[in-house]
C-alpha cells in the first residue's frame, strides 16, 4: 500500500484515528522494521515532521521533531563541541533522531551509555490517536512514568514520537584508538574485561570473532597520545595505536555497519560477557560474519537476506537471547529470539494501543517482546 | 470479621510471628521521611523470599485489599506512606547481594540491599554502584528503583534508572515477569526503564541487575567560597561552557553550612556561597581539568578555594553535604525538603526569585542543591507550633514548584511524587498526558492496590476511560 504523509502533529493523530493499521517511517534505512509495501499496515511517512525547536548549548540538551536527520543533528551539536554519546548506527543518509530512538541501539562508540540514557522527554501520538508528553526538557527528572525511556526500542509500535528531547556531552576534543592483537575468542574476552575496568575510560570496546580488541578513548589533545600509550600496555600482549586518518576512518565505517554484506541483515543482539562464547560458538557454525561490541554488551550479526529470520530467531531463543533486525526487507516481526517483558508488556501496549493500530503491538503480535 | 479473615489468610502463608498487627509495631510504619503525613496500616508483612512477596500480593489481589511495599522508609515525599484499609509490604529482610559479575561489571541484588551495601560488595573488584542519594547509609535499592533515586553523583553518572539493567517483578496482581536483562543493550520496548520510577504503581520489585562503574583512579574535591549564589550559579554554567564534566557540583548557602557546621562540623570555608566540585578519573586527566575549574572558579569571582584529595578530607565534605536536610533540624524545628528542577542555565534566576518569595512570606529558605543538573533543594523553615506557619510554608512550597515548571523545569528531581507532589502533576502535565499514565496504570492494576494513593490522583469513580481521554 501507498504510505500515508504527515508533515504535522495533527495529520499524525488524523491518520491514527482512522483506525486502520499504520507504523511511523522517516529516513527509510532500518528497512526491516518496516510495512511490507504488500500488506496490510500502512506505512506513515513523518520525515516532513523535521527541524530542531529549541537547543540551548549551555544547557546540554536539545528538543527536535522525531524526523531531523541525525546529519543535521550532529552538524548542530559538532558546531559547539558536543555530540550525541550513544552514537547511533547510521545505516544509511536519511537515519532520523526519532529512527534511532526508536530501535534503541548504540552504535560502537556508545560504550559509556545507551540511547534511553539519553531521551528527557517525549511527545507521541498513542494508538487512541492522544498527543501525550512524557518526562520534560531538564536534565534530571523524576515526575510520572518514564514514557521518553519506554519509546527507547519501541520501533513505533507504541505510538508516533512526533517530539524528543535529549541531553548531550561534550564532544572530546581529540580521540585515540589501539588494537590489540588478542588471539581466539576467550583471550579477546578477557582483554575486554581488563579494559572496561581498567584505569582509561574507553568509549568503544570492540571484539572480533578471532579475538581482536579494538578500544578508543577521547579526551584533550594534549593528553590523548600519552592517555593512549597507557591504554595499549595496560594488558598483554600490549596493542597498537592506530595512525589517526586511520582510526577516525575506522569507526566512521563501524557506524556504518560497512562490514554487513549488501545480501546481509543487521541484527542487534544485546548479550553479556559470560554468554559470548556459547553464542558465538553458535554463530560460528552458521557461518555468520559478526562482531561483538560495547564490551561484549552486543553482538552485531549479519544475516543472509536469502535465510528465514526465523531460524535466527530460533537460534537465539535457545540462548535466551533476544535481537532486532534492523535491515535487508521489511519483516512482520522484527523482535526475534526470546520475548521479554510478558505480562507487563502486553498491559501496557494495550493502554497505548487498545485498538492494535501499531502492527505488532496488538497482544497476538508480539507485543510481549 | 473480614480483617480477621485477611489475617489468617495471611499467616496461613507462613508469615506466623512475621505478620504484624499490634498498634505499637505498626505506629512505626505510619510514616516514612515525610513524617507529616501518617497513616497506620492494617498490618505489616515481613517478608522473607521473593516467593513470599507474590503469594501476599495475589491474596491482597484476589482479596482487593492495597498494599504498600517498604524498604527503609526514608522517601522525603510519602512515596511509602501506608493506606488505611491496606498492608505494608516490608521488604528489608529480602537483602541479599546475589551476586557480582566483575566481567560484566554488574551485580544481581535483591530489593532490601541497602544501597552502600552494593558498593561494598562490588570493591573488591575495583567497582561501585554510583547512584548516590543522600540517605545511601539507610535506604534500600527497592525504594532507589521505585522512586528513580538520584544523588550528588548523577551529574556524570545518571540516575538510578541509568544503572538498571534487568529487573524481576511481581505485578500488582501477583505474576511475576522478568524485564530486560543482564545487558547495557536492549531490543524492544525499555519495559525496565518504564517500571523504574513507577513510585510501585506497577508492582514491586523482588530482583535487579545493576550496572556497576570502575573506582576511578583519582578523585579531586574542590570547595570554592563565593560572596553570592548567583555567582556560585554562574561558576557552574562556566564550567559546564567549557565543556568540562565533573562527577558533582553541589551549592549550600549561608544557612545550610550553618546546619551542617552545627551539625557534623565539615568545617566548611564561610561565605556568600560554598561550591563542592568534584572530578574523576585518570590522575593527569583530572590534574588538568582541575587547573581548567581553579581557573574558571577564579575568573567567576571565587573569594576562597581548597582543593583535596585526601579520602579523609572528602568524605567529611560530603558528610556534611549529605547531612544538610536533617542538619536543619538544628534550625527550625520543621522544615520542608523541595526537589525542583530547573534548566541549569536559570539557577541564578530560580535562585533569586526563591529568595525574594521568602522573604515576601518572612520565611527563611536553606538552599542546597546539585547545581550541576538544575535540581533545587529548598529547604523551607517553620514552626509547627505557631497557628497557621504549616500553611504557608506549604504555600511557599507551592510557589517554589510552580516557579521552577514556569522555568521549563520539574516539580521533582529524583525525590518522586508520592503523596507530596500529587497536586502538582497538572503543572507539568496536560490532562491528556495525566489520562494516558492513569490508562497506563490501569491496565497495569485495574483495581489500583499497588501503592494507591501515590504520584497520580485518583479519578472519580465514575470517570470512564473514554471520559478520562476527552
Amino acid at each position: 500500500m501507498s504510505a500515508l504523509l504527515a508533515t504535522d502533529v495533527a495529520a499524525v493523530q488524523e491518520a491514527v484515528r482512522a483506525g486502520r493499521p499504520l507504523l511511523p517511517v522517516a529516513g527509510g534505512t532500518q528497512t526491516a522494521t518496516h510495512p511490507d509495501p504488500a500488506g496490510p499496515v500502512r506505512a506513515l511517512d513523518v520525515s516532513g515532521l523535521r527541524g530542531v525547536v529549541d537547543y540551548d548549548p549551555a544547557e546540554l540538551t536539545f528538543t527536535a521533531r522525531a524526523g531531523t536527520p541525525l546529519a543535521e543533528i550532529d552538524a548542530m551539536l559538532a558546531s559547539h563541541g558536543q555530540h550525541l554519546p550513544f552514537d547511533p548506527p547510521r545505516l544509511g543518509e536519511g537515519a532520523t533522531l526519532g529512527g534511532a530512538v526508536a530501535a534503541g541501539v548504540s552504535g560502537p562508540n556508545g560504550f559509556a551509555a545507551g540511547v534511553r540514557d539519553f531521551v528527557i522527554g517525549v511527545r507521541f501520538v498513542d494508538g487512541s490517536g492522544r498527543l501525550a508528553m512524557g518526562g520534560g526538557k531538564v536534565v534530571k527528572n523524576a515526575a510520572g512514568f518514564d514514557l521518553p525511556k519506554l519509546m527507547a526500542g519501541s520501533l513505533g509500535r507504541l505510538g508516533v514520537m512526533v517530539e524528543l528531547s535529549l541531553k548531550v556531552f561534550p564532544r572530546p576534543a581529540a580521540t585515540a584508538t589501539v588494537r590489540f592483537p588478542t588471539a581466539g575468542l576467550p583471550a579477546g574476552l578477557a582483554a575486554i574485561a581488563a579494559l572496561a575496568r581498567g584505569p582509561v575510560p574507553v568509549s568503544a570496546l570492540d571484539l572480533t570473532p578471532d579475538g581482536a580488541v579494538t578500544a578508543r578513548i577521547g579526551g584533550d589533545a594534549g593528553l590523548i597520545e600519552v592517555r593512549a600509550e597507557r591504554l595499549a600496555r595496560s594488558i598483554e600482549p600490549r596493542g597498537e595505536p592506530l595512525a589517526p586518518a586511520a582510526e577516525s576512518a575506522h569507526w566512521e565505517e563501524a557506524r556504518r555497519f560497512a562490514w554487513v554484506g549488501a545480501d546481509e541483515r543487521l541484527v542487534v543482539v544485546p548479550a553479556a560477557p559470560r554468554r559470548v562464547l556459547a553464542l558465538d560458538a553458535d554463530l560460528h557454525r552458521r557461518g555468520l560474519h559478526r562482531r561483538y561490541g560495547l564490551a561484549a554488551n552486543v553482538a552485531w550479526i549479519a544475516w543472509p537476506q536469502a535465510e528465514p529470520a526465523a531460524e535466527l530467531s530460533d537460534l537465539l531463543a535457545a540462548q535466551a537471547a533476544s535481537g532486532v533486525v534492523l535491515t535487508g526487507p521489511p519483516l512482520p516481526e522484527p523482535l526475534i529470539g526470546a520475548a521479554t517483558g510478558g505480562a507487563f508488556a502486553r498491559r501496557i501496549a494495550a493502554a497505548l494501543d487498545p485498538a492494535g493500530i501499531f502492527a505488532g503491538s496488538a497482544p497476538a503480535a508480539g507485543g510481549a517482546r | 470479621m473480614e480483617t480477621a479473615d485477611l489475617f489468617t489468610e495471611l499467616r496461613s502463608l507462613g508469615l506466623g510471628e512475621r505478620l504484624l498487627t499490634g498498634d505499637a509495631q505498626l505506629a512505626a510504619f505510619g510514616s516514612d521521611a515525610l513524617t507529616a503525613f501518617h497513616q497506620r496500616p492494617l498490618a505489616v508483612a515481613v517478608v522473607e523470599s521473593a516467593a513470599e512477596v507474590a503469594a501476599v500480593v495475589r491474596l491482597c489481589h484476589r482479596r482487593a485489599v492495597p498494599f504498600v511495599a517498604r524498604g527503609s522508609g526514608t522517601s522525603l515525599s510519602g512515596g511509602s506512606l501506608p493506606v488505611g484499609e491496606g498492608i505494608v509490604i516490608a521488604l528489608n529482610r529480602l537483602d541479599r547481594v546475589l551476586s557480582v559479575d566483575p566481567d560484566a561489571r554488574t551485580a544481581v541484588v535483591e530489593p532490601g540491599v541497602i544501597n552502600l551495601a552494593v558498593s561494598a560488595a562490588a570493591a573488591p573488584h575495583g567497582l561501585a554502584y554510583a547512584p548516590d542519594p543522600s540517605s545511601q547509609s539507610v535506604c534500600t535499592i527497592g525504594g532507589n528503583l521505585a522512586f528513580n533515586s538520584g544523588g550528588a553523583h548523577c551529574l556524570k553518572h545518571g540516575m538510578t534508572s541509568n544503572h538498571v539493567l534487568g529487573l524481576c517483578v511481581v505485578l500488582p496482581d501477583g505474576e511475576v515477569v522478568d524485564l530486560g536483562g543482564d545487558s547495557t543493550e536492549h531490543v524492544g520496548p525499555d519495559w525496565t526503564a518504564m517500571f523504574s520510577g513507577c513510585e510501585g504503581l506497577f508492582g514491586i520489585a523482588i530482583e535487579a541487575t545493576l550496572r556497576l562503574v570502575p573506582i576511578p583512579e583519582s578523585v579531586r574535591t574542590a570547595l570554592a567560597v563565593f560572596d553570592s549564589l548567583e555567582r556560585a550559579g554562574d561558576a557552574v554554567a562556566a564550567i559546564v561552557g567549557a565543556g568540562l564534566v565533573p562527577v558533582a557540583m553541589e551549592i549550600m548557602d549561608p544557612l545550610a553550612i550553618e546546619a551542617a557546621e552545627a551539625s557534623v562540623s565539615p568545617g566548611y570555608p564561610r561565605g556568600g556561597a560554598l561550591l563542592i566540585v568534584e572530578l574523576e578519573g585518570e590522575e593527569e586527566v583530572v590534574e588538568g581539568e582541575l587547573a581548567a575549574v581553579e581557573g574558571l572558579l577564579r575568573d567567576c569571582g571565587c573569594a576562597e578555594m581548597r582543593t583535596t584529595a585526601d579520602p579523609d578530607e572528602r568524605a567529611l565534605i560530603w558528610k556534611g553535604r549529605k547531612s544538610a536536610f536533617s542538619a536543619v533540624g538544628w534550625l527550625s524545628p520543621d522544615y520542608i525538603v523541595q526537589d525542583g528542577v530547573v534548566p541549569r542555565t536559570r539557577l541564578g534566576e530560580a535562585l533569586r526569585e526563591i529568595e525574594r518569595l521568602g522573604a515576601e512570606r518572612g520565611i527563611r529558605v536553606a538552599n542546597v542543591f546539585h547545581a550541576g543538573d538544575g535540581n533545587l533543594h529548598p529547604l523551607i523553615l517553620f514552626d509547627g507550633r505557631e497557628a497557621g506557619a504549616v500553611e504557608r510554608a506549604e504555600e511557599l512550597a507551592a510557589e517554589i514548584l510552580a516557579l521552577c515548571v514556569e522555568l521549563g523545569g520539574s516539580i521533582t528531581g529524583e525525590h518522586g511524587v508520592g503523596v507530596e507532589k500529587r497536586e502538582y502533576m497538572k503543572l507539568m502535565f496536560s490532562a491528556a498526558d495525566l489520562a494516558l499514565m492513569e490508562d497506563v496504570r490501569a491496565a497495569v492494576d485495574p483495581g489500583r492496590l499497588a501503592n494507591r494513593g501515590k504520584m497520580l490522583t485518583p479519578p472519580p469513580p465514575a470517570a470512564s476511560r473514554s471520559a478520562a481521554a476527552a
